[in-house]
């Protein structure tokens, strides 16, 4: 047993977290957000080429080689920055859907187990040169042209642009069920790693802050009503990542026991985690935390999207405690 | 341009297969053969100890001391006593992996609790190997080992608590003695035990930190007076100690004079070590029986399970109960590289398990209902249990560093928040 990131694990976390700090630095992001282009060109190049899409893919067909543990350590990064764009999507896609791998084809999804019985909602329509539909039954892949989305005016995160979707074409069918549980459990561990960025990076911010912000003559942070919250932030973190890279190893090594039980374990910590994150930096923030001079607010955002994504915590929840109490009946 | 590829093929070139060095979450070989020895002896001893001891009551402290310091017996005849304390003080010197497996494996089969040997076995046992005389060391650590001697601790006053530095228990010097007068509170066992860790002043003027030394104090000296305390769930669990002019030898001084402070923080840092694991496995089986529970009572014509946000409340708690158990997997992981106990890494676990242990309990009571004001088994659920459970679970947000010092130790040291203003040294 040795739960610790190995030399080598540590290094390709740290590479790709100085990558994400130099390309995805929040100047960067806000820019992004000014010229309401989630995808720009040139980054998403950057991105393939870092191997990002190709994380998982062997390397004899234009891959990195890597195991989900370690991808799971570079979602957390692409978290933690709050990368814009169909970044997921595309990486699950890489391996069967063409163009994939290199970052040629943009790849959307949709899963529809997360819009039952609500709108359609298509996240960055307008780059997508494909689109991954995700069913109970199945895993179909749809051509954008076929597609037909009417933009939504506003979405919630800016950086998320979003589309309803008016005509959803069937597509090619891909796979049947066991491949639709599998990219959706994948879909549901690399959310949670990202959650996990995302609180890691909520914490950072609110530490840094409490440092430097002064009232009644010191640092907001020397006050126990304030540092209480931040010890609390990094609790929640230290908890989530332990949840997120037990689900990594173990899809890694079957023996290991119930994989859904860990993933679903990760969901709920995870998005625990980046939920009460996100606000209490706000908190901790003050006011400038509820205005956009302060990029608090991004990642807030980020979360709450996420938290829809692959599944909801409370879906998790309850799959964990029907597990508990041997209930199969759900 | 950046990519990750290269570090893929310099891995591969680099000698250790990457399999081979990833993240690893099973047990060695040498863990699992430690695992079947243990699972063996522990399938035959634990039926024959129960046949031939019976459960004292929760009052009974006598006969509590006495299964207790049996069973330790038991485990030190069959070489399982001290399995965490090196093979030099007679102990198991098990690696931190195996310390795991032995608390999974005595809890599977519900063996008895370390009770009463706590503090000599997890407190002033690995105190004095650290930081004893040799005499002291060879008086003390068998004795502890074998069961034959039970310690308790004195360290909290009425008036120090989590300022615990501020102690005023004054401890003065009269030849070969030190004269102690003063009080300590919170004194588990004290009218049962052999010898007590016993933190006095020694130094009135120096500053707060300076002025402290770590005693051996023998609970059978003249001029100690016993009050016991009825903790919440009603039995006697605790008690304040008075010390009217009690004569100390200054051979039973560990450490130098005024040395006091550090050496009790050498032994906080085995309290926070692998000490929640076998209450972890407790939490685990008690969420099980929660969700049994709640599929037994009915309410409305509907059973409690049929309620799903309580149903998703106890999948939260089990959720977090496994990354727990993954986060000890790491400490005692990080612990196996370092050759150290856990250091800051238990105020996070124990921050996140206690809240988690009374949320537990809370939710038990909210099943429960109305049946859950009887303390008495009725109906056929286990009242007594249940409710001491949701009692006691009160306690550990307090006990052993509150809520609130984790919080400071946390925002201090781990994220280098400035320390608050302080009135005094």
């Amino acid at each position: 047993m040795d739960f610790v990131l190995n030399d080598e694990q540590a290094e390709l976390q740290s590479a790709f977290r100085t990558f994400c700090d130099g390309r995805f630095d929040i100047d960067t992001i806000r820019r992004l957000d000014a010229e309401g282009s989630s995808v720009d060109p040139d980054l998403w190049g950057e991105l393939a080429g870092m191997g990002v899409f190709g994380l998982r893919v062997a390397e004899s067909e234009g891959g990195v080689g890597l195991s989900v543990a370690e991808a799971v350590l570079v979602f957390e990064e692409i978290g933690r920055a709050i990368v814009p764009g169909p970044v997921l999507w595309t990486h699950l896609a890489a391996g069967f859907v063409p163009g994939a791998v290199d970052g040629s084809a943009v790849v959307g999804g949709i899963d529809l187990g997360d819009c039952a019985g609500g709108p359609i909602l298509l996240e960055h329509p307008d780059a997508l040169d494909c689109v991954l539909v995700l069913d109970d039954t199945g895993v179909r892949l749809v051509d954008g042209e076929d597609l037909d989305s009417a933009p939504v005016a506003v979405p919630l995160d800016p950086l998320t642009p979003i589309g309803l979707v008016t005509h959803l074409p069937a597509g090619d069918e891909l796979g049947g069920a066991e491949m639709a549980r599998r990219l959706r459990r994948e879909g549901a561990a690399f959310v949670a790693a990202m959650q996990l960025g995302i609180a890691e990076s909520a914490t950072d911010q609110a530490v840094s802050y409490a440092k430097e912000r002064e009232q009644f003559g010191r640092p907001i942070g020397s006050f126990q009503a304030v540092k209480h919250i931040c010890a609390d932030m990094l609790v929640r973190v230290e908890v989530a990542r332990a949840a997120v890279y037990a689900a990594g190893v173990t899809f890694d090594d079957p023996t290991l026991g119930n994989l859904e039980r860990a993933v679903d374990a990760a969901t709920v910590c995870a998005t625990a985690a980046a939920h009460a994150n996100t606000k209490a930096n706000i908190q901790v923030h003050g006011g400038m935390g509820y205005t956009w001079e302060v990029p608090a607010h991004y990642y807030l955002k980020r979360a709450w999207v996420l938290e829809t994504t692959f599944g909801t915590a409370d879906q998790a929840a309850d799959r964990v405690a029907c597990d508990v109490g041997g209930d199969t009946s759900t | 341009m950046a990519t990750l590829k290269p570090y893929r093929r310099q891995r591969a070139r680099g000698g250790v297969p990457f399999h081979e060095a990833r993240m690893d979450l099973r047990y060695s070989e040498a863990d699992e053969r430690f695992r079947s020895e243990l699972r063996a002896w522990l399938e035959d001893a634990v039926p024959r100890f129960e046949d031939s001891h019976d459960v004292p009551s929760a009052d009974d402290l006598a006969g509590r001391r006495e299964y207790d310091t049996a069973w330790q017996g038991t485990l030190f005849e069959a070489g399982f006593a001290g399995i965490d304390w090196p093979a030099e003080y007679g102990g198991r010197g098990a690696s931190p992996t195996e310390q795991l497996v032995f608390h999974e494996e005595m809890a599977r089969v519900g063996a008895p609790y370390v009770g009463m040997n706590f503090v000599g076995l997890l407190h002033a046992g690995p105190t004095l190997m650290s930081e004893a005389s040799t005499e002291q060391k060879e008086r003390h650590l068998p004795r502890i080992l074998r069961g034959e001697e039970v310690w308790c601790q004195g360290f909290s006053e009425p008036g120090a608590g989590s300022d615990l530095a501020s102690l005023r228990c004054a401890a003065a010097r009269d030849g070969d003695e030190y004269v102690v007068n003063g009080s300590k509170i919170w004194t588990s066992y004290g009218e049962v035990a052999d010898y007590g860790e016993l933190l006095v002043r020694t130094d009135p003027e120096a500053p707060k930190h300076k002025g402290i030394s770590w005693l051996i104090l023998d609970m059978r000296t003249p001029g100690i007076e016993i009050r016991p305390l009825r903790a919440i769930q009603g039995s006697i669990e605790f008690n304040e100690v008075f010390f009217d002019d009690v004569r100390v030898p200054v051979r039973n001084r560990v450490g130098a004079e005024n040395d006091g402070w550090r050496i009790a923080m050498v032994t906080f840092s085995f309290e926070r070590g692998t000490a929640f694991v076998s209450e972890m496995i407790a939490v685990s089986r008690a969420t099980k029986e929660l969700a049994a529970l709640a599929r037994k009572v009915t309410r409305n014509s509907a059973t409690a399970w049929d309620d799903v946000a309580l149903r998703r409340e106890i999948g939260r708690l089990a959720a977090e109960l496994d990354a727990l158990w993954a986060l000890v997997k790491r400490n005692v992981s990080e612990a196996a590289r370092s050759n150290q106990p856990p250091g800051l890494g238990g105020s996070v676990l124990k921050l996140a398990f206690t809240e988690l242990n009374q949320r537990l309990s809370e939710l038990t009571m909210q099943v429960l209902g109305r049946a859950g004001i009887a303390r008495s088994d009725i109906g056929g659920l286990p009242l007594d249990d249940l409710t001491e459970k949701a009692l006691r679970s009160l306690s550990l947000t307090i006990a052993a560093g509150t809520s609130q010092i984790q919080r400071n130790i946390v925002a201090e040291r781990m994220l280098g928040l400035p320390r608050e203003q302080r009135t005094e040294s």
